[in-house]
């Protein structure tokens, strides 16, 4: 497992019809926008490529391609290996109020087949995630059903990929833009079993309710481990509306302290309520980590003390560029936790 | 309003618990409060103006108006004028461009906030004439305590200054303790110079129309305030401290908790509309403020999603921790070198039935805040909590539950 040396680098491509909120969602989870921010945005000229270090092992190379059609014309023709090679993820985002998207003349789903054909040549291996977007301007209740509608037609035309694309409806003003981008990261990081592997032991170790790792710039959530009874709360979408409130602080905090977005605005987060007790801690330098617990004084103590005992541990993750040595040691690590019987 | 429900679902349940532990624990086992403390406690006891709130009051709008003891605080302001935005950002945590859709009142509209004291807002259409001597004056303007006048300041402002001062000379004589404020509203959407000039105007002119109309330095507060920003919660706060008699009481506590635990300022905050009802006399920064407020909100959304139900074996857990866990607490530690402190002064619940069957849960959630530069007050957190509970107590005697 070579992988293990040096941190992965993914190209992401984000695609989709021009104004269909490509670079908007970017913005809110890569560049610290909140959403009534993304107004400001111009239409995106030709490709905007950014850089984007996710953990310490992973890098996004995030191509947001913009989606007149002009230059998605381009991308098909004069630039078709130069885009469609070595791609990662292809993220397509579909304007959910788009009046081309079924009919007889699906402009937005024969473009789209078209994307996925370059794809299926010169990249066969990547995943495909297919953003219903704006989902805010249908009303609630019909919500589930256009989805469904749309995941239909969107899987008619994929192609090779039809098997392994999934899809998301998803809106700036709520936390599915998270779940959504939440899972796209998950697909991407290198070694997540062996992050796996350690968060159960810290689990185990302070008899947890739920644990969650989220990577520190994006509050993504990167894994996650529960108990039983963990599994029985009521709030399926928590992962994602954590995100998005953590982030909300996180975006309010910059106001007092003028930091710049990297940096980390709080070292923890701890509540103490007759329910449970939580806490936010920093972990690592890429990792905040959420860990719930029964009620009491005691619990939150042991498992502060608990957390900072694992950091050694999550950091060997952490670093770039891992020595040779590292992967086999820490696959050890792994396999011993194994053999032990987990 | 989920949230709400949710919430309210686990106050309840805390203030079971707390009631059981009042009678477990005996007088003598309470920590014994810091000297300064006490002495705001016994001067606390003296100036005692006591209201009690029936716990189980009937909360449905007909009886709310009947509910004479509450303070009650009138949003007045001609229409589009922004006073039911307000009502709907504080009180009910709309997003602030969903007010866009709101429609044209034509009914008042009354909320009620319960913290340690009860108040309800109530939201006045603009299109009445309440100044019509048909009109049954006494049936809005008995028993107010403070009017808010929201003025748009993106329009004329002429019309709404007249009526303004109208509405003032019209009530001085049968309701001289009427307490105004002016609310110089949608600011956001003013430049800095222009904003500074509009409230200067403003105020200029009501001043100069009540003193050709014969009334001196009327009680008129006047702010600048936005339904996008802080500017509205921080408004509303200070409006809400004119109608409580034991401010001076607070804020005394409040600077000797701060004075004993090394805060760099304190508050007491209702959580639920994030109105802050007293803080220590230590120059209020609205940055530290803003803060408090951010904090409120993202501990209450955490504290829903986690504070499910469990079931019945975690709560007979709970039950034997109560002594451990009484209310809620929570730190947030290093933001540049700050760090916070919320506890939950007080916690119950009230319950009512609704005729439709709709469960209306509505609680009280006191909470203080303190922020401090001290890392270490987690070490020093016996005298925090020896702090917290006295001041708690001193709390419940200024106001006696019913
Ligand atoms: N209602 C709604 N509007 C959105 C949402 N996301 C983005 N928008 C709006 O859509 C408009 C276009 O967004 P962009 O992100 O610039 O679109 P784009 O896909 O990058 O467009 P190109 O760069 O031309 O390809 C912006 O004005 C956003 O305000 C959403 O979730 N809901
Ligand atoms: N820019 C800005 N607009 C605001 C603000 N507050 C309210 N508005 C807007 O003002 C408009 C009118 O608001 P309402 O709250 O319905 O006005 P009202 O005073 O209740 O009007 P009536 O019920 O007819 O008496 C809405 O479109 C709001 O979005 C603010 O602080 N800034
Ligand atoms: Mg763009
Ligand atoms: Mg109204």
């Amino acid at each position: 497992m070579n992988s293990l040396k040096k941190p992965q680098k993914k190209k992401v491509l984000l695609m989709g019809k021009s104004g269909s909120g490509k670079s908007s969602m970017r913005s809110i989870i890569f560049s610290n926008y909140v959403a009534k921010d993304v107004r400001r945005l111009g239409a995106t000229i030709d490709v905007e490529h950014s850089t984007v270090k996710f953990l310490g092992s992973l890098i996004l190379n995030l191509w947001d391609c913009g989606g007149q059609d002009a230059f998605t014309e381009t991308y098909l023709t004069s630039q078709k290996s130069q885009t469609f090679s070595d791609v990662g993820v292809l993220i397509y985002v579909f304007d959910v109020e788009s009046r081309s998207f079924e009919g007889s003349n699906p402009r937005d789903l024969l473009t789209y087949t078209a994307v996925i054909s370059a794809l299926a040549e010169y990249s066969p291996s990547a995943h495909v995630f297919a953003l219903v977007h704006k989902i805010d301007l249908v009303q609630n209740v019909f919500r589930d059903s256009v989805i469904q509608d749309r995941t239909l037609a969107i899987q008619e035309y994929s192609g090779v990929f039809s098997k392994k694309l999934k899809v998301y409806g998803t809106t700036i003003w709520d936390q599915s833009l998270y779940k959504a981008w939440g899972d796209i990261v998950k697909s991407l990081v290198p070694n997540l079993h062996i992050i796996d592997g350690y968060l159960h032991d810290l689990a185990e170790e302070t008899s947890a309710e739920e644990i969650i790792l989220f990577e520190r710039a994006t509050f993504l959530t990167v894994t996650n481990v529960t108990s039983e009874l963990g599994e029985r709360n009521p709030y399926s979408d928590r992962q994602e509306r954590l995100s998005n409130v953590i982030k909300t602080f996180k975006h309010s905090l910059s106001k007092y302290t003028h930091s710049s977005t990297a940096s980390h605005p709080f070292s923890e987060i701890a509540i103490k309520a007759p329910r449970f007790n939580l806490i936010l801690a920093r972990l690592t330098n890429n990792t905040y980590v959420l860990v719930i617990l029964p009620p009491g004084d005691l619990e939150i103590e042991l498992s502060r003390f608990n957390i900072m005992a694992a950091k050694d541990r999550f950091v060997e993750l952490d670093i770039m560029g891992w020595a040779a040595g590292d992967t086999e040691r820490l696959e050890g690590k792994l396999n011993g936790r194994i053999k032990d019987g987990r | 309003m989920s949230r709400n429900d949710e919430v309210a679902e686990e106050v309840s349940d805390c203030f079971e618990r707390r009631s059981s532990e009042a009678k477990r624990k005996s007088p003598q086992n309470f920590p014994k409060p810091d000297d300064n403390l006490m002495t705001s406690m016994n001067s606390a006891n003296n100036e005692h103006k006591t209201r009690t709130n029936g716990d189980n009051e009937d909360l449905e709008p007909g009886n709310l108006l009947h509910a004479d003891h509450k303070p009650r605080l009138l949003l007045m302001g001609l229409k589009r004028s922004g006073k039911s935005s307000i009502s709907n950002v504080v009180f009910r945590k709309m997003a602030p461009h969903e007010t866009l859709f709101l429609e044209t009142t034509t009914t008042i509209r009354k909320e009620a906030m319960h913290s340690f004291m009860d108040f309800q807002v109530w939201d006045l259409p603009g299109q009445i004439d309440y100044l019509d001597p048909d009109f049954d004056a006494e049936s809005i303007f008995g028993g107010v305590g403070a009017m808010i006048w929201v003025l748009d300041a993106i329009d004329n402002y002429m019309e709404p200054v007249s009526r303004l001062t109208e509405t003032i000379l019209h009530l001085q004589h049968s309701y001289p303790d009427i307490k105004y404020s002016v609310f110089i509203h949608k600011v956001d959407s003013l430049t800095e110079d222009f904003r500074d000039d509009t409230m200067r105007d403003v105020r200029q002119r009501i001043t100069d129309d009540l003193y050709d109309a014969g009334l001196e330095n009327p009680p008129i507060t006047y702010y600048g305030t936005s339904i996008y920003d802080h500017s509205i919660f921080e408004a509303f706060s200070k409006v809400m401290q004119g109608l409580v008699p034991q401010l001076p009481t607070f804020e005394a506590l409040l600077n000797t908790v701060s004075a004993n635990c090394r805060f760099e300022k304190a508050y007491l905050f209702d959580v639920y509309s994030k109105v802050y009802i007293a803080s220590d006399t230590t120059p209020v920064d609205m940055k530290a403020y803003e803060l408090c407020a951010d904090l409120i909100d993202i501990i209450v959304d955490m504290s829903e999603v986690y504070g499910w139900d469990r079931g019945q074996d975690q709560q007979e857990t709970d039950r034997s921790q109560a002594v451990a866990a009484p209310s809620a607490e929570s730190f947030v530690s290093n933001i540049k070198g700050y760090h916070l402190y919320l506890k939950e002064i007080n916690r119950s619940a009230l319950r009512a039935q609704v005729r439709q069957g709709f469960r209306l849960t509505i609680y009280r959630n006191l909470s203080f805040i303190g922020i401090s530069k001290y890392s270490d007050f987690e070490i020093s957190k016996v005298l925090v909590d020896q702090n917290m509970q006295a001041f708690q107590d001193t709390l419940l005697k200024v106001f006696p539950r019913g």
